[in-house]
């Protein structure tokens, strides 16, 4: 029966055009122009096999569609495949039983050797068994800054986070808006994350965001880091913007000056035709030090008790970490391919720095990793509230001390 | 509940046409209007504005220079990820969502009030309290429990399973309205009907259900438009293939694709809000009925 | 049907009440299994399932009283409930108040009156979807209210509610009450109309004045069409959830938050299915609190009606 399955995966990797056509609904929530730039070649590429792609998209980012795809394949009525971002979100859904095993397809396409880095497949993987694809590495930790703005008001681009801090006074009184930042927790929080291991350093942030060291949260590197926070906090004060991508924009034409986002905001200045270096720079890190944290998306494949759909559904993991698939999406996507063995010379400035961080190992677990989305939305709120209130930076480390303490 | 039939006003005769009071009184009516009025005008013009004119600032002065781009767009090009199929979709699963659900939720509720006037038997005042109780608990009380019941009859995702949901929420409602009508029915009526020897089914075909086709139609109003501008159940219970417009018009509205196109998204939220305005503006008094006794739906 | 004196047709009576019966029975069939299964099951089953740490999946996994001492230590549970008792606070006066105000002025003879009724009651036909983005964009400061009178010369105005902490609330409040007078509007108006002309002229003959009249005698009169209004309000209000999506998504921050969408946010983000539950039995609590009055003086009065 083993055996049979694996044969059937070897051959559905090998001649996808012999496997008769099958329909599978892939839900996502990759909505904005970039992310739908980058699917689209997912889907290409599937139907280029012969299959249909039936696209599933979810507005809204991860927190609208997440109820919707859980709710569904908990209801009895799954989806072909999902995108969820990697990490502890399906645990519970694996140890249900609801989702596919792919480990025979991870086996006969080597993915052990060519995943890379590791600790990507891990994520993937309970009890030894493999159950998701992933397809992508995004990082958080990087700071978009827009050229326009800073000609505009007679200043150079700045080339880490202090001279950026430093700047911020001279573009509020040009009439820009320093920082962008979209009204959301969980972007708020990726500001914080991204300022926290720029600021305290790479030891602390590992402290709390590995270890769950809630005396390292109370110490005082993260003292500098909370109030660095509470200094990007006012850069952004008058940015009414809720949607990311929004933010991304306002950094694209020049009324804001730079945005901290993760490597997807790439993608929309890819679709706005902006050139990394002379329209919009991006550092890394915040400019300070080079280690970019490794989450990302993958792919589940619910599971159906229909053998077709379940050998299609093997088809399409194999197909999403094919080295083709992989470089127009992640190109696409501004996004870090998941295999060290592809060619991305392609790739722009931005990616160029990314793939060197990747490959020097400057890899930190993505916190999506170590915190149950539980923990997570609890840090989210507690960043939401620091972010549009006055609550002074002590109270916020205080707080968020309290909650690496009782986090899971 | 209170059961609104419009007869001529009551207050006391105004003295001259044009005293204070009535100056008073248009002027308060007038000012009020403007801000009832102010967001269907906002949408009207935003939505026949090209992105160009939005962008320079005045969400009130009437369009400079007319488009149906952005109707045409909303309709049938606006993306959500890489379908770009506008509204159009949502429009047709909303109808097919609709249709089933009005009929059997109608005709259920319609026995229901039946059998509660007419045919009262042991429990059955139970149940309805039970019913009319339901009507207030937060439906996100039951969501997760529907889920698990959706999955044990395998209705889960599909429009069967919405449309089974439908029926559940607007029976309370629908079965109080037809109560009380059939309560208000002579019970002579239904006594000379059994007197006759005509059963349930006779008496609810032959003598109620001519008699009750007002009641019929406030009903149908009150589940159109409750049908139709339901989001929550919507979201939870369906799948993209087949989201109502509602959810459909929310996923639209927030892909942004570079820059926010509010002249679409006012157009999407006209289109959508377009079924149950036209039933509002074409049945009038009734609708009034309505909703009145169909508030406690919420 | 008083034939007890002949006992054959007695004997040929019984099974046919009992059939007559059944049939009522079965044709409510529908509804017995909605009310037990859907409104008591559901409901039991979900408040059972708050004594447990269910997280992504219902588990049995007994933890007492701990999801509310979780749920009232939370920051965004509290924030909630403050928002919900500003906006409700708010929105029940003010709706009945403006309400009352507008049935009176219809209700005083005047021309077009079903030309006012039908402006002020047309945005109860829209969803709250439609009606969120609707003001979200009127109250955009950058395009809307706020740009406007800026253009006409005062440069300073400020009113920028819905990306404001302190008064996104209020923003929420503008359109809700937008949607929502018009069907109080409606009540009050029939209530008026139910009051009888004589009561007029008897305030008229007594040299009582015309508001006078409405806050000694009317409004009194009318306590139970107020108290119907009242919980068409308010279970209106514990339920507000789609409008706070679409017009704010709960932000900025969690200044807009309301437990409707704690629920949610709880149950299906956070992957908390526990906290969810229990968050949803409070709302259920809230409500039994406001109904039970209610019902015994809609329902317990008239048992035959």
């Amino acid at each position: 029966m083993k055996l049979s399955t694996k044969l059937l995966a070897a051959t559905a990797m090998v001649s996808a055009s012999a496997a008769s056509a099958v329909e599978l609904e892939v839900t996502h929530w990759w909505t904005s122009g970039g992310e739908a730039a980058a699917v689209s070649k997912f889907a290409d590429a599937w139907n280029a096999t012969g299959n249909t792609w039936v696209d599933g998209a979810i507005a809204g980012s991860g927190g609208t569609a997440r109820p919707i795809i859980i709710s569904r394949i908990i209801g009895g009525d799954p989806m072909g495949a999902t995108q969820m971002n990697h990490g502890r979100q399906a645990e519970e859904l694996i140890e249900a039983g609801l989702l596919l095993d792919l480990s025979d397809v991870a086996e006969a396409g080597g993915w052990a050797d060519l995943v890379n880095p590791s600790s990507l497949l891990e994520s993937c993987t309970l009890d030894g068994k493999i159950y998701c694809v992933p397809v992508n590495i995004h990082s958080a930790q990087w700071i978009w800054l827009s050229h326009s703005a800073y000609e505009n008001a007679g200043l150079s681009v700045p080339t880490d986070w202090y001279e950026f801090a430093a700047s911020a006074g001279d573009l509020q009184a040009a009439g820009t808006l320093p920082l962008a930042m979209g009204q959301q927790g969980w972007q708020q929080n990726i500001a914080f994350g991204a300022i926290t291991l720029a600021v305290a350093g790479l030891d602390a942030w590992k402290g709390v965001n590995v270890d769950k060291n809630a005396d390292v949260a109370r110490g005082a590197e993260y003292t500098a880091a909370f109030e660095a926070v509470a200094a990007a906090r006012a850069f952004a004060v008058g940015s009414n913007v809720q949607d990311w991508n929004l933010a991304t924009n306002m950094v694209i034409t020049g009324s804001a000056g730079a945005q901290i986002m993760g490597d997807w905001a790439q993608g929309e200045f890819a679709v706005a035709e902006q050139v990394e270096g002379e329209d919009y720079s991006c550092l890394p890190g915040l400019g300070l030090n080079d280690v970019l944290d490794t989450g990302g998306d993958a792919f589940y494949f619910p599971v159906n008790d229909d053998p077709e759909i379940t050998a299609a559904q093997k088809e399409m993991a194999a197909l999403l970490i094919s080295p083709e698939a992989q470089v127009s999406f992640n190109l696409a996507k501004g996004s870090l391919p998941v295999r060290g063995d592809i060619d991305m010379s392609t790739a722009n400035g931005c990616m160029q720095k990314g793939l060197e961080i990747l490959a020097s190992g400057g890899i930190l677990p993505s916190s999506d990793i170590s915190f149950s989305q539980d923990t997570t939305l609890q840090i989210e709120d507690l960043m939401a509230q620091f972010w549009s209130s006055d609550m002074s930076a002590a109270d916020a480390q205080a707080s968020y001390a309290n909650l690496i303490e009782n986090a899971d | 509940m209170a059961d609104i039939t419009m007869t001529g006003p009551r207050g006391p005769k105004p003295k001259k046409a044009f005293s204070r009071a009535n100056i008073f009184l248009y002027g308060t009516l007038i000012m009020v209007s403007m801000y009832y009025l102010l967001p269907l005008y906002v949408m009207v013009v935003t939505s026949l504005k090209g992105m160009p004119e939005i962008r320079m600032g005045n969400v009130f002065g009437p369009p400079m220079e007319i488009t149906f781009e952005p109707w045409v767009k909303a309709w049938s090009q606006a993306c959500t990820g890489i379908n770009c199929d506008g509204l159009s979709r949502g429009f047709g699963n909303s109808v097919r969502i609709l249709i089933p659900s009005l009929l059997l939720s109608v005709t259920i509720a319609s026995i229901n009030g039946y059998a509660l006037s007419n045919w009262k038997f042991k429990g059955s005042e139970v149940f309805f309290t039970i019913l009319i109780i339901g009507a207030f608990i937060p439906y996100q009380t039951m969501l997760y429990p529907i889920v698990i019941l959706l999955r044990e009859i395998g209705l889960m995702g599909s429009i069967g399973g919405l449309v089974l949901v439908h029926t559940i929420f607007g029976m309370p409602i629908l079965t109080l309205l037809f109560r009380n009508y059939f309560a208000s029915i002579p019970e002579e009526l239904f006594k000379a009907a059994r007197v006759d020897g005509a059963g349930f089914w006779q008496i609810y075909f032959q003598i109620m259900l001519p008699m009750a086709l007002p009641i019929f139609v406030v009903a149908i109003i009150l589940q159109v438009t409750g049908i139709w501008n339901d989001f929550l159940f919507g979201v939870i219970y369906t799948k993209p293939s087949t989201y109502p417009m509602t959810v459909q018009l929310n996923n639209i509205v927030n892909s942004v694709q570079g820059i926010k196109e509010y002249n679409v998204n006012m157009a999407a939220t006209l289109l959508t809000g377009l079924v149950p305005l036209i039933i509002y503006f074409a049945s009038g008094k009734l609708f009034v009925r309505g909703i009145a006794a169909g508030a406690v739906k919420g | 049907m008083t034939v007890a004196s002949d006992p054959p047709l007695r004997t040929a009576k019984r099974p046919n009440r009992l059939f007559k019966n059944m049939m009522a029975k079965i044709a409510s069939i529908p509804m017995i299994l909605t009310a037990l299964v859907v409104f008591v099951g559901g409901t039991a089953w979900t408040v059972v399932y708050s004594f447990t740490g269910s997280r992504m999946l219902p588990k049995t996994k007994w933890v007492g009283l701990d999801q509310y001492e979780r749920l009232w230590d939370s920051d965004r549970w509290i924030i909630s409930i403050k928002n919900l008792g500003i906006y409700g606070g708010c929105s029940m006066v003010l709706t009945l108040v403006l309400g009352f105000c507008l049935a009176a002025c219809l209700d005083r003879k005047i021309r077009f009156e079903s030309a006012f009724r039908t402006i002020f009651l047309y945005p109860f036909a829209l969803s709250f979807v439609v009606t969120g983005l609707a003001w979200q964009w009127i109250l955009n400061p950058d395009f809307g209210l706020q740009s406007v009178v800026r253009g006409w010369g005062w440069e300073t105005f400020t009113f920028n509610p819905i990306n404001d902490p302190d008064t996104v609330i209020f923003g929420l409040l503008i359109a809700g009450l937008w949607q929502g007078t018009g069907l109080i509007m409606c009540i009050m108006l029939a209530g008026l109309r139910g009051i009888d002309d004589d009561i007029w002229n008897a305030a008229k003959v007594d040299g009582i004045g015309t508001v006078k009249t409405y806050v000694v005698v009317i409004i009194p009169m009318m306590r139970p069409v107020f108290i119907t209004a009242l919980v068409l309000i308010a279970s209106g209000i514990i339920k507000l959830y789609d409008l706070v999506v679409a017009q704010t998504g709960g932000g900025p921050g969690l200044s807009s938050e309301v437990p409707a969408k704690y629920v949610i946010e709880l149950m299906f983000r956070a992957q908390n299915l526990g906290q969810g539950f229990a968050a949803s039995s409070m709302m259920l609590l809230s409500v039994v609190i406001i109904l039970i009055p209610w019902a015994y003086l809609e329902f317990g009065g008239r048992k035959n009606g």
